[in-house]
């Protein structure tokens, strides 16, 4: 099965990868305690904003620093961009105070996509942990959006408790629309839940792909990616069948600065998103 | 139809058994019934039973006193809870709570030990599979006691 191992083009920004272009917050909503949803869009009269589900920008606030963040929303969207957000950071916790009006820079689109082209033709299974339901969002959007091309499609995800579901309404329209398999699981619940209490994995016995035919894209913590693939493996779909996203420290966005190595690797440029078997021999080690 | 030889016959953990050793296994099972909220067993009691899910949604909780139970984990249709009738000394380590209203097949492990016992082929297939289910169950519960999602030391933005 072939790969993408090369960033397109960046189709968003001017031609220097290193200025910031201006953006301007349109909306902002919190999804969870830390967690919250920022709609920006160029500032420039006209501009247009494209990308590939599974990017990121490097977003920048002046005399602060900057923080890569995955686009979360449509990709089909060109005159805004959507980024979920999580506050950990200086950079992320001042992001979360912008309100509407307030300017930050950009830069991007970075980063190999999503392989959603490969997809087509077969089922495709996603699987998120956390925060790593927010680069898999526009994957979700465009195979809904292109339902016809792809066979049984699943989105199975792990979150800490119930108040840290993400995107809940999403959650429910998709759920609603009967041609896709949304199922949910909280690794803790107190009473009054009702659903799924475990690890993410626990859901993949039971979700319905045929491993033969089916393309899946993992997205959470290095140990969660690792873990999934061995219940993936033990439903029999082979590792060049499987996508992940990495995270790491990234700077500069496009492999000049070395922050963001992961062994022989820049996840920049090199990916975020990697088929497994290439990342597979580095994910349980110690320090990379 | 579905019989408790079919419904036994298709789950994953007994892939590879004898028909033979299916039959022994379903002719210890009858089918049972909870209503939301019933405990199907509790910490400390004798572990006579083990379960195949087939509609509903059950809980495995713990609990200490003077605080709200703990949910470690919840099986549905074609899980298999309970694996204390095989193990010495017999007893539930975890409560089992039916969240919904659920149906289950249920097999007598007492009468199952006691073919075991008699059938020591049977009785290691048996335990390569629960085994499995602990390995399995104990790999998520270190995921869980990981806390993958929640703020660590030394994250970055």
């Amino acid at each position: 099965m072939s790969e993408p191992v090369t960033a397109p083009a960046r189709a968003g920004a001017g031609s220097d990868p290193m200025r910031p272009e201006r953006y301007r917050v349109v909306r902002t909503w919190p999804e969870t305690h830390d967690t919250f949803t920022m709609v920006l869009a160029p500032v420039e009269a006209g501009a247009r904003y494209r990308f590939e589900p599974g990017q990121f920008n490097m977003l920048y606030l002046p005399g602060v620093g900057e923080a890569a963040i995955s686009m979360s929303g449509d990709p089909a969207e060109t005159r805004q961009v959507t980024h979920t957000v999580r506050a950990v950071g200086r950079v992320t916790k001042l992001l979360q105070g912008l309100k509407r009006g307030d300017e930050v820079g950009l830069r991007g689109p970075f980063g190999v996509p999503w392989p959603v082209g490969l997809a087509k033709g077969r089922d495709v299974l996603l699987v998120a942990g956390g925060i790593g339901l927010a680069p898999l969002r526009p994957v979700v959007h465009h195979l809904l959006a292109h339902r016809e091309q792809f066979g049984h499609v699943c989105l199975l995800f792990g979150a800490r408790t119930p108040a840290d579901v993400l995107f809940q309404k999403d959650i429910e329209t998709w759920r609603g629309r009967f041609d896709a398999s949304v199922e949910v699981s909280v690794d803790r619940a107190g009473p009054g839940w009702y659903g799924r209490v475990g690890v993410v994995t626990t859901l993949i016995p039971h979700a319905r792909f045929d491993p033969a035919n089916t393309i899946a894209f993992i997205c959470g913590p290095e140990i969660m990616m690792h873990f999934t693939m061995r219940e993936l493996e033990r439903r029999e779909l082979a590792r060049e069948q499987a996508w992940v996203s990495m995270e790491r420290n990234m700077k500069c966005g496009v492999g000049f600065c070395g922050h963001c190595q992961f062994g022989p690797l820049f996840v920049c440029k090199d990916g975020p998103v990697f088929r497994y078997d290439r990342v597979a021999p580095l994910l349980p080690v110690r320090e990379v | 139809m579905e019989t408790h030889e079919s419904v036994l016959a298709a789950l994953p953990l007994f892939k590879g058994l004898k028909p033979e050793q299916i039959q022994q296994i379903a002719s210890c099972a009858e089918t049972a019934t909870y209503e939301a909220g019933q405990f199907l067993g509790r910490e400390g009691e004798p572990a006579e039973w083990f379960w195949v899910v087939r509609q509903g949604r059950i809980a495995l909780e713990t609990h200490a006193p003077g605080r709200a139970p703990l949910t470690l984990q919840t099986v549905s249709t074609d899980d298999v809870i309970g694996w204390s009738w095989l193990i010495p000394p017999h007893v539930l380590r975890f409560d089992i709570h039916a969240l919904t209203a659920s149906r289950a097949v249920r097999i007598d492990g007492k009468r199952l030990r006691e073919l075991c016992g008699r059938d020591h082929e049977l009785g290691h297939a048996l335990i390569e599979r629960v085994a499995q289910v602990l390995v399995r169950r104990m790999e998520a519960m270190s995921l869980q006691l990981m806390d993958l999602y929640g703020v660590h030391d030394g994250e970055h933005e």
